[in-house]
């Protein structure tokens, strides 16, 4: 950034962020998606829902939907920062620049940015889940539930958290049903019914009779029940869109997060983190299980998670290798959090290629 | 009794009046859906239409920013109008703009991070050439094999998606951050950024490319031969042959000149406001820029007009949902509204309503 720029930004920002705070605290969530997904979009709006019940006439609460990154989402978060927004949550990670770019301009509004990894002022603060607990879980299940040893997975973008998703998934798979088969199709989107019923309806062709997904709409599920076969929910409890195919369902639960995140504003002690909250914190949780669930898989996936809430057992714990066959992790090595967020490879026994 | 009659000469007044009556219409429609939602109806209008501009928290953010959300729309149309005009038609704008910003794009990225005058006149012409490759592809299938361009052109833009989605994932990746998609950030590569040029005005290089193509799209069609053809290929396809117009050439240029401006909306986008090539970077200005062609007439100056007010409606439908907690959806109804009002009332710039006597037989 050169010096002129610097300056206008510091001009602009002064101007800007003079008429801030005001009696009831304001905060502006700006979602990639609509609010009806009943995926990502839907449980952050259940969130904002849940601090409007906790905080009542204390905060005003607002949003807007279908936010592009890039142009788009720098014109709304300095929408809401004009507005006299004090707490901005963006959640998808794309909003990084965009964000970062804002929060620059507004040193007073307090940034929260969901599943996000650049933090260049000290203003924006970024929360992800691990994601990949519940992924563990929902693997076990569909290793120990497949006929056709074959899993259809739709997975969205080839980013490192939805890498370890598949990751995490096959392995627990595999731990119980050496035979297991993953087939993964990618939709390039988070949020397309159209392609991921198309992407469904492809994978059971091919012969899965589990299907798992990484985007956020029902249809995945819907294309399931009608083809007879079991599938797992995304993000909210799905259960109602396919009663009899959906097993269980990884939740997003962002409402404790956001409270605590909302208290710290209005008590004035916000202050930038970086949070990966999973199962023990209660942001990872589980939609209820299915009664086609056997009761002995049941019990399984229920030690599961007290395993990993209590921190006795880490998804990644070696040996594992990567799919060419170089090992990651030893014996009883557990992988670290840094690998992880910058997962770029599938482990070994997984087939297909991750696109590039 | 109620009987159509076609006027024997389109209505002069109608072509002017309608879509100022369709943006009232809009107005008074759109009103009604937000009433039956349950939110103050002269809010809401307000918030959408006047706010963006005269409001005193907002207006000098977004005034510059309307120009930011219209540049792209009235650049591109004011291309697609030309063919238009000429019953040439190119629906696959969006992707012309894909190829565009991945040719400018890739020029930035090729010289990263060299400094240097001439690399973002590079990007420029990379650009508009990259729109003008794409829409050769529908132009010689048509002149050679007379395949539908609506069709070919159209489906061209999910192969662009897809080659969008390529460049982010492979070549075109920022090698500085792990596992994620999506190029350098060209906003901070000084000799790419396609920055504003006098600060919080909105006005980038952008900006002035769709003056220049405006004004240009202006004389050509009013003052100059092509231009001429152009319409009389349009209204009287057999009169214009007689005259000497090549339908082939035609073709050519017309496809061309629209794939050029929007390969230089996509190229002043991803150097500008969208900043990098990101899978999702095309957000649907080239099938925007269809409606606004349209609302706009067809006529260069119709169409800054239109593409402001498309604008205003995106900025201001923001605000709607920020403030007054509009659901998203309602936007586009409204959005799609303006449409839908100005083709209805198209209907009378051709046809009028007469009341007659009698049973006819």
């Amino acid at each position: 950034m050169s010096f002129k720029k610097l300056l206008t930004a510091g001009v602009l920002g002064a101007t800007l962020a003079a008429p801030v705070f005001a009696d009831t605290t304001k905060v502006g969530f700006v979602y990639i998606g609509p609010v009806g997904d009943h995926g990502w979009t839907y449980t952050h709006d259940l969130a904002r829902i849940a601090l409007e019940e906790e905080f009542g006439d204390a905060i005003e609460t607002s949003y807007v939907e279908n936010v592009a990154y890039g142009a788009d989402a720098e014109r709304v978060m300095t929408q809401m920062a004009l507005s006299g927004t004090d707490l901005i949550f963006a959640t998808s990670f794309g909003y990084g620049p965009d964000m970062n770019t804002v929060a620059a301009r507004f040193p007073n509004v307090a940034f929260e940015h969901a599943t996000g990894y650049i933090q260049e002022t000290d203003n924006v603060s970024l929360y992800n889940a691990r994601f990949y607990e519940g992924r563990a879980v929902i693997g076990h299940i569909a290793g120990k539930m497949t006929q056709t040893n074959k899993v259809g997975y739709i997975a969205s973008f080839p980013i490192p958290e939805v890498i370890m998703g598949i990751n995490s998934a096959y392995l627990h798979a595999k731990a119980v049903n050496p035979d297991v088969e993953f087939n993964v199709v990618w939709a390039y989107s988070w949020y397309d019914p159209a392609q991921e019923a198309a992407a469904a309806e492809a994978l059971i062709e091919q012969g899965a009779d589990i299907i798992m997904q990484h985007t956020d709409s029902t249809a995945p599920l819907t294309v399931a029940q009608d083809a007879g076969i079991f599938a797992f929910g995304q993000a909210s409890d799905m259960s109602a869109f396919a009663p009899q195919s959906h097993l269980t369902g990884i939740l997003d639960v962002w409402a404790p997060y956001y409270i605590e995140r909302v208290q710290a504003v209005i008590d004035g002690t916000w202050e930038a983190g970086d949070v990966w909250h999973g199962i023990v914190d209660g942001m990872v949780g589980f939609a209820p299980f299915s009664d086609t669930i056997p009761e002995d898989v049941r019990a399984e996936a229920e030690d599961m998670i007290a395993a990993i809430a209590a921190g006795e057992y880490h998804p990644f714990t070696g040996p594992i290798n990567k799919q060419d066959g170089t090992p990651w992790l030893a014996d009883g090595e557990v992988a670290s959090d840094g690998d992880l967020l910058t997962m770029d490879f599938y482990v070994e026994g997984i087939t297909s290629d991750i696109p590039n | 009794m109620i009987r159509l009659e076609k006027r024997k000469e389109p209505s002069k007044f109608w072509r002017i009046a309608n879509p100022f009556l369709a943006v009232v219409l809009t107005m008074l429609a759109g009103a009604v859906m937000f009433a039956m939602l349950g939110k103050d109806p002269v809010v809401a209008i307000r918030l959408i239409f006047f706010d963006p501009i005269f409001s005193d928290t907002f207006g000098s953010y977004s005034r510059p920013q309307l120009l930011i959300k219209s540049a792209p729309l009235i650049l591109i149309a004011v291309g697609l109008a030309v063919g238009f005009k000429a019953n040439i038609w190119n629906i696959g704008a969006e992707g012309q703009y894909i190829m565009g910003a991945l040719f400018g794009a890739g020029v930035a990225l090729a010289f990263f991070p060299a400094p240097g005058w001439y690399i973002f006149p590079l990007m420029v012409l990379a650009g508009a050439f990259g729109g003008f490759l794409w829409a050769m592809i529908p132009a010689i299938l048509k002149t050679r094999f007379n395949t539908n361009e609506i069709l070919v052109s159209l489906l061209l833009v999910y192969v662009a998606e897809k080659i969008l989605a390529a460049m982010a994932l492979g070549v075109m990746r920022n090698p500085d951050i792990a596992g994620f998609p999506g190029s350098r950030d060209l906003r901070r590569y000084e000799a790419a950024h396609n920055a504003e040029l006098f600060a919080n005005t909105g006005i980038h290089w952008g900006v002035v490319a769709a003056l220049i193509a405006v004004i240009f799209a202006y004389v050509m069609m009013t003052r100059h031969m092509l231009g001429f053809h152009v319409q009389l290929a349009g209204q009287a396809p057999r009169a214009a042959r007689f005259a000497g117009v090549s339908p082939a050439r035609l073709v050519v240029i017309c496809l061309g000149i629209s794939g050029a401006l929007a390969g230089l909306a996509g190229m002043f986008e991803v150097s500008g406001p969208g900043g990098q090539v990101r899978i999702e970077f095309a957000t649907g200005y080239g099938f925007t820029a269809i409606i606004v062609a349209f609302l706009g007439r067809l006529n260069p100056i119709g169409i800054v007009l239109a593409g402001l007010l498309l604008g205003l409606t995106y900025i201001g439908g923001e605000l709607g949902q920020m403030i007054l907690q509009l659901p998203g959806a309602a936007i586009q109804v409204f959005q799609g509204m303006l449409l839908f009002f100005l083709l209805a009332l198209d209907f009378q710039t051709n046809y009028r309503l007469r009341l007659s006597k009698g049973v006819r037989t």
